[in-house]
């Protein structure tokens, strides 16, 4: 009898975190396994046998409670609004262009709020909703009249227009008539914004919801159309060292937006972003908002192959001179024009050049121009270079890829096991922690404090050189110098070994090249070929592993871009041999 | 397929989990059937980056362990703590066992780590999971037996004692028991200090009065503290002889029998070669009947044939007028001396020969050949080869004179071991070998062809 009447309390007891409930005498409740006896009481929840005027009295008690606890009323795309305010200021200390903010993400966002209807036009989705809830007469909603001020039109967008930024140091507390009354289902269903359950449930043909992923996408979207010097791996790989909010951004929000229940699901974050995925959410995004062609990348863009090659060969510490055959590339394959290289959303088949995994493809093609990458030749090439080296001192040396391969090598190691530490060493949860409901909370923090506790005994005792530096921001992860012999520096070598003289041209003493992909998807879709590693020789795999490590991306999707690049490329021959596999590759 | 899926994620992520800190090294283990079994988890779906890095962090915690490099182990474990609030509850209830085991541990060899830490360490594990508590607080106290210190042990088991957790559960009650059979083990540990004291001291001294009354004070708690847990089956071995010790000092002889009798005959107690000479020894100080050690050292010998009570089991028996029991005597010698370890026993080999004489002249041929059936094959190179024969010689010579007698006697006077002993000639031993001679030939059970 006694269990039966306590098992409404659903609250984990704070000592064993166990949910089963015993009334006392006094008609508190206490834990039946370690017997330890809350402040609570037992109230009556159920209310259908109840006289109307009890539920008064003791739902008065109770919401007392909640509304100290409810702190301000905000909407779920207060929320990204907040983050992406965030994310815009660290993007400024990045040292992007000022305008960033104001001028292209703040109307990116005004766009997309009016878009999906949630402001900015004369029907927000809420103050719908919320009529044809009311129309529909149900029953807990029925204080509606006196409900929550919703989404009016007025205060929404005075809010907005006066800019993000009004948000942490200005806020205007709405007056709240009436909290909203319990949801029907359960009070597990909750959340602390005011629509954070409608949100979550909400699905809206044709409308893109607003996600935590989606705040990045709209950052590079902006990025991009300030035609900034980041690629999107760059801005990806800044979430993953933390100099741009992301996992834990909700925990800089105001301490009056409170966030629980399913506002976690929508806030809480466990994953980095990835780079595919983001980039569909651009494109998905970015044809959602119906945006016009973006500004040209034009050749002194740094998103321009040119300019992003100079970037990853310095990175990957390939000679200078390749320079000269990379852009020989671009031109014969067009991947250089302006109308390949521009974002154009409106277009048919909206799709954006991945710059940065383009740039790196092309890297590769050379060298397979270069050194066949046959597991043979590029040795039998070092060879000779390495001879020659021997013989000339005084000469530029020629570029030995064998040594390349063993200094790159080792740094990759180095590098790859550092990343690895210091994802394994990341702080996932934030300070305040989020639970599912409010009997969750007290056991939630509970958690929390002895996590802190705990964390402080260790980080004591933990090699002081150990923890984890913040690394300042640097658009290079790798870096070489003439005169350091650990990490020597190849940039200044020649290519003299593997290029010949024929009249006035040079010609790759290297006439074979074998083509990445066996078959290419007939139609003009992307080509079905995946990448299976071990059919590859092992210094093409080592180059994937190197660069796709770089941009953090998979090396199947480096794999499918220089397929992309040898099928432009070797168009012509390719439909003339259609046999290929082994195609003898002449240049002029 | 829901159902299989499930199956498949239990081992993964419960046993793993738990077990992997203990187990890694230890028999076979496929990184690959891991990951196999991780997705199948996840049910396709791609698994978390907090989940891989948390798991990430867990390795790198036990390889940072493994090289004894504390101080990297410290700091992944301060990142690993996360998982006290990992969002998966399998995970998340999981994760006190395995933070209090490789916590405990960096904290046991760390150089910065000191009691204090330690004992922060623990009273906060313990009120994590409330399911650790117990065993927390039984490794709180060994750590701090460990450091010698006693009292502060004692008064932790005294708390872990007194906590309870919903109802008792069977494997709280156990280590409850084993709480309270540590608690008593630190109280007989300062009961017999005290009972050394007391021996030094003289009887007519004064302070020997007070602390005799000391002493007896002592002795009831104690034993309260042991009988619950001794009751329970399992291997009790030092709470079960401290706990006998302190019977008989008490004069409790027939309680310390009893607590014996079922440490070594229950049956639903594993078996446990101790138990039985533990009451083997209690009967022979209360000088019980040949028949009752008889039967004790039976089944000793029936657990452990290579045990050296063995020697006295064979005497007891020799004593016996049974003719089954002479048997007995014989195979429990050879069964013996079938052990490399006791190949150099000498009392081994001396009641061995002076019996096989003694059981020859007896006319009991067959037994011995008995014996020697199964060994004939093994014993020569095993015992009597002519490397033995030369080592023992050098190392042990009475050694060498008794293994040369049995040589001869089953294996003949041509046997290489006897010829080389014989060969020696020492004039010390010219009697002994004489008579050896004499007595070989007399009674060998092969008999050189006519």
């Amino acid at each position: 009898m006694e269990l039966e009447e306590a098992k409404e309390l659903k609250e984990r007891c704070s000592q064993c975190a166990a949910v089963s409930w015993g009334l006392t005498d006094e008609g508190k409740y206490y834990c039946t396994s370690c017997h330890n006896v809350t402040e609570r009481s037992k109230e009556v929840i159920n209310t259908d046998i109840i006289p109307n005027t009890k539920i008064k009295s003791i739902s008065r008690g109770l919401k007392r409670k909640s509304k100290l606890e409810k702190g301000w009323d905000w909407y779920v795309c207060e929320g990204f609004q907040h983050i992406l305010y965030q994310q815009a200021e660290a993007l400024k200390t990045l040292g992007v262009a000022p305008g960033l903010k104001d001028e292209v993400l703040h109307n990116l966002w005004k766009r997309y709020l009016q878009k999906s209807k949630q402001a900015y036009c004369a029907n927000p989705v809420y103050a719908g909703r919320r009529k044809a809830e009311v129309s529909e007469g149900n029953v807990h909603h029925s204080d509606g009249e006196s409900g929550p001020e919703l989404l009016s039109d007025t205060p929404w967008s005075s809010c907005l227009e006066s800019g993000a930024e009004s948000q942490s140091d200005a806020p205007t507390p709405r007056p709240l008539a009436a909290p909203r009354a319990p949801h029907s289902e359960a009070a597990s269903v909750c959340s602390g914004s005011l629509d954070g359950v409608e949100y979550s449930e909400r699905k809206e043909k044709g409308v893109v919801k607003m996600t935590v992923p989606g705040t990045l996408a709209l950052c590079y979207l902006s990025l991009l159309w300030q035609r900034e010097a980041v690629a999107l791996s760059d801005l990806l790989r800044f979430v993953e060292e933390d100099h741009i909010p992301y996992i834990k951004a909700f925990q800089n929000f105001p301490e009056e937006m409170k966030l629980y229940g399913r506002d976690k699901g929508i806030f809480a974050i466990e994953s980095w972003p990835d780079y595919e995925e983001i980039y569909k959410h651009m494109i998905e995004i970015a044809t959602f908002l119906d945006l016009p062609r973006f500004p040209d990348i034009t050749k002194d863009c740094f998103l321009h192959p040119n300019i992003l090659c100079v970037k990853y060969l310095m990175e990957a510490n390939l000679p200078d001179e390749m320079h000269g055959l990379i852009h020989q590339v671009t031109e014969m394959t067009g991947m250089g024009e302006v109308d390949s290289l521009t974002f154009d959303p409106i277009a048919k088949a909206a799709k954006t050049v991945k710059y940065d995994v383009q740039a790196v493809a092309l890297i590769v093609v050379v060298l397979k121009l270069l050194f066949l990458l046959d597991d043979n030749l590029e040795w039998s090439l070092s060879d000779l270079a390495e001879v020659n080296n021997e013989k000339n001192k005084t000469e530029k040396p020629w570029f030995s890829f064998r040594k390349w391969y063993l200094v790159m090598r080792k740094a990759l190691e180095e590098k790859k096991q550092e990343w690895e530490e210091a994802r394994a060493k990341f702080m996932w949860k934030s300070e305040k922690p989020l639970y599912h409901s409010h009997i969750d909370k007290p056991v939630a923090y509970k958690r929390r404090e002895v996590v802190v506790n705990l964390q402080k005994q260790f980080s004591a005792l933990a090699d002081s050189t150990l923890t984890v530096k913040k690394k300042s921001p640097s658009n290079f992860q790798l870096s070489w110098a003439e005169d350091d012999p650990d990490r020597p520096c190849f940039h200044s070598h020649s290519l003299r070994g593997v290029l010949l003289e024929k009249g006035q041209a040079l010609v790759t003493k290297n006439s074979l090249y074998w083509l990445s992909t066996q078959k290419f998807c007939r139609s003009y879709c992307k080509h079905v070929t995946t990448y299976e590693a071990s059919n590859f020789s092992l210094s093409y795999q080592f180059l994937l592993t190197l660069f796709s490590f770089l941009l953090r991306i998979k090396a199947s999707l480096l794999h499918a871009e220089v397929s992309l690049i040898e099928k432009k490329l070797f168009k012509k021959k390719y439909s003339e041999t259609k046999k290929n596999l082994r195609c003898r590759k002449g240049r002029r | 397929m829901s159902d299989f899926s499930e199956e498949l994620t239990r081992p993964g992520s419960d046993d793993d989990q738990v077990e992997t800190p203990m187990v890694s090294g230890t028999g076979m283990h496929f990184p690959w059937l891991r990951k196999h079994l991780d997705s199948v988890a996840t049910g396709g779906k791609k698994k978390k980056d907090f989940a891989q890095t948390t798991g990430a962090c867990l390795s790198l915690t036990q390889e940072a362990l493994l090289k004894h490099q504390w101080p990297r182990a410290a700091g992944f474990m301060h990142s690993y703590l996360q998982t006290l609030e990992d969002s998966d509850s399998s995970k998340r209830q999981a994760a006190p066992e395995i933070i209090w085991k490789l916590g405990s541990e960096i904290l046991f060899y760390h150089p910065k780590s000191n009691v204090e830490t330690f004992n922060t360490f623990a009273d906060q594990m313990k009120n994590i999971g409330v399911l650790n508590y117990l065993k927390i607080s039984l490794q709180h106290a060994l750590y701090l037996i460990h450091h010698g210190m006693l009292e502060d042990a004692s008064r932790n088991l005294s708390q872990a004692e007194t906590w309870r957790y919903g109802e008792k559960s069977s494997s709280q009650e156990i280590l409850i028991n084993l709480v309270q059979a540590y608690k008593g083990l630190l109280e007989y540990y300062s009961w017999s200090k005290k009972k050394m004291e007391l021996s030094q001291l003289d009887k007519d001294d004064y302070a020997y009065s007070t602390e005799a009354q000391n002493i007896f004070s002592h002795s009831w708690k104690t034993s309260v503290n042991f009988s619950a847990l001794i009751k329970t089956p399992g291997v009790w071995d030092p709470f079960v002889k401290s706990y006998v010790e302190m019977l008989e000092f008490y004069g409790d002889q027939d309680g310390a029998r009893k607590v014996l009798t079922n440490y070594a005959y229950d049956e639903k107690f594993p078996s446990n070669p101790n138990a039985h000479i533990y009451l083997y020894s209690f009967l022979k100080r209360a000088k019980a009947p040949r028949a009752e050690l008889l039967s004790v050292l039976k089944i000793l010998y029936q657990i452990v044939p290579s045990h050296k009570l063995m020697l006295e089991f064979h005497v007891l028996l020799r004593k016996s007028e049974k003719e089954e029991h002479q048997k007995l005597g014989l195979e429990v010698l050879f069964g013996l001396l079938d052990f490399a370890g006791c190949r150099k026993n000498v009392t081994a080999w001396k009641y061995l020969a002076n019996y096989l004489r003694q059981i020859l002249v007896k006319n009991h041929l067959g037994w011995v050949q008995e014996e020697w059936k199964t060994r004939k094959s093994w014993w020569p190179t095993f015992h009597f080869s002519y490397f033995w024969a030369k080592s023992d010689w050098k190392e042990d010579r009475d050694l060498a004179y008794e293994k040369a007698f049995v040589a001869g006697m089953l294996l003949g006077k041509g046997c290489r071991y006897f010829r080389y002993i014989l060969k020696q000639d020492h004039q010390d031993q010219r009697k002994k070998i004489k008579r050896m001679k004499k007595s070989v030939k007399k009674y060998s059970i092969v008999k050189p062809a006519v």
